[in-house]
């Protein structure tokens, strides 16, 4: 078993699909949060699979998309300085901030340089002590123990030539912002299950109770999102609204326990502006003011948060799940991945270049009111 | 994979024939054959082989109920 292929057979979808079909008596919205989740479903088509009473919307699970446009900002303005080398992870360089992007900033003679692990910005540090390395450290739950490491070994090594800028969001509050919204449709959410990895799932049991909506941790493969949809659907229909977790061979309740302690330690909870969306309170990670020295925003000027102009893009409603990608009347039209209106469509995590590169321009299984 | 401080710990991951060196920090409990998640240079978890062939239970039990439904309705 190598715990790939076989969570992709054909027969084994179609048969959670009829067993889905068969559990469904009245019609239910389920969100997935992750955006490697929208991708799977849209790429394997598991959306079409599924009875029409089950509509599947998609979340706020792109880090790269929920980036305030500030902090983008920030990023360039760093990297245009002569002394500094800017360390990215290779998606955030094409998303768009005010007036540019961080490939337009490497083309002016910014050093940009994308970096696959965290860690490898610490050698990078370690080679170049005559530069000012600067980590844009962005993600969800999933990446924060591996930038959390980089700022401990920066501080165990005394390496005064690093700091990172971060824009580290939490999925809860931002779960929470979008079951207060007017305007949500959500009955059931499959939570994201590498989110859940390094959490464990103890923190949704207090969203499950007080909104009422079943939660279930899944996995990222068809099988996985497949079994996560009928779990959540058994709940809705019994009338339960329980955590439950689907992604067993990987997550635990408590989460990862080692990779808790050291974020614990480099990390506070903060608010944060999510792009798109808006400020929710606690929905953020920053340094810990033990590693106050090696935050970006220390060195080189806080970041300044302003609002977003208002355009033609509906990202913001995209990433709460109340519109699909080609609701857009720009989508695929005005806005496609290489000349893009908005961040969902430039991620490869995002929703509507999931829809673009998957789908065509067809139009979605049902309209979304 | 290395010893000594478990910050630092590595170990030689195949990624289906491409090998690379992973930090084992957050996989504390990972040994010589254990299947990892890795994620930005990181295991952040080990797999669960156990629980890795529930689904495939939970899938030989739909399709049993499903059979015998079917069946069922053929006879009735």
């Amino acid at each position: 078993m190598k715990f790939r292929e076989e969570y992709r057979d054909g027969e084994a979808a179609a048969l959670l699909a009829a067993e889905i079909a068969r559990t469904v008596t009245k019609p239910w919205t389920l969100m997935e949060v992750c955006g490697g989740q929208t991708h799977s479903i849209v790429r394997y088509g598991i959306d079409t699979l599924l009875p029409p009473k089950v509509t599947l919307v998609h979340g706020p699970g792109c880090p790269v998309c929920v980036t305030p446009v500030e902090y983008v900002d920030k990023a360039i303005e760093i990297a245009l300085r002569p002394e500094t080398i800017l360390c990215s992870f290779g998606d955030m360089l094409r998303v768009p901030g005010s007036h540019s992007d961080l490939f337009a900033a490497k083309s002016r003679g910014g050093d940009v340089r994308i970096v696959y692990s965290p860690l490898d910005a610490l050698a990078i540090a370690k080679a170049e002590p005559a530069r000012e390395l600067v980590f844009f450290a962005v993600g969800f739950e999933t990446t924060a123990p591996a930038n959390a490491m980089l700022a401990w070994r920066a501080k165990q090594e005394g390496i005064g030539n690093l700091s990172l800028l971060v824009s580290h969001v939490l999925v809860p509050p931002a779960m929470r912002a979008i079951l207060d919204g007017l305007d949500s449709r959500i009955q059931g959410f499959l939570a994201a299950g590498h989110v859940c990895t390094v959490m464990g799932t103890r923190e949704y049991e207090p969203i499950a109770a007080r909104y009422h909506v079943p939660i279930v941790a899944t996995g990222f493969e068809p099988i996985d999102i497949l079994e996560g949809v009928l779990m959540c659907v058994r709940q809705l229909e019994e009338g339960r609204a329980e955590v439950e977790n689907q992604y067993r061979r990987i997550v635990r309740r408590d989460g990862n326990e080692a990779a808790l302690k050291l974020m614990s330690q480099v990390f506070a909870v903060i608010p944060r502006r999510w792009r798109g969306i808006g400020d929710i309170a606690g929905s953020g990670l920053g340094l810990a003011p033990a590693y106050a020295h090696f935050d970006a925003e220390h060195r080189f000027g806080a970041v300044s948060t302003h609002d977003e102009a208002a355009g033609e893009c509906i990202s913001g409603q995209v990433l709460r799940g109340v519109m699909k990608p080609p609701d857009c009347p720009a989508f695929g039209t005005r806005c496609t991945p290489e000349h893009p209106l908005g961040v969902t469509m430039v991620s490869s995590e995002g929703a509507c270049a999931a829809y673009y590169r998957y789908r065509g321009l067809a139009p979605a299984k049902e309209p979304v009111a | 994979m290395t010893e000594g401080d478990p910050l630092i710990r590595t170990g030689q991951v195949d990624f289906g024939g491409v090998v690379k060196t992973i930090n084992l920090a957050f996989a504390p409990e990972a040994g010589i054959g254990s299947y990892v998640i890795v994620h930005v240079g990181f295991a952040i978890a080990v797999i669960d082989e156990a629980e890795a062939r529930r689904v495939f239970d939970h899938l030989r039990e739909i399709g049993e109920r499903l059979d015998a439904e079917e069946a069922g309705g053929a006879e009735a």
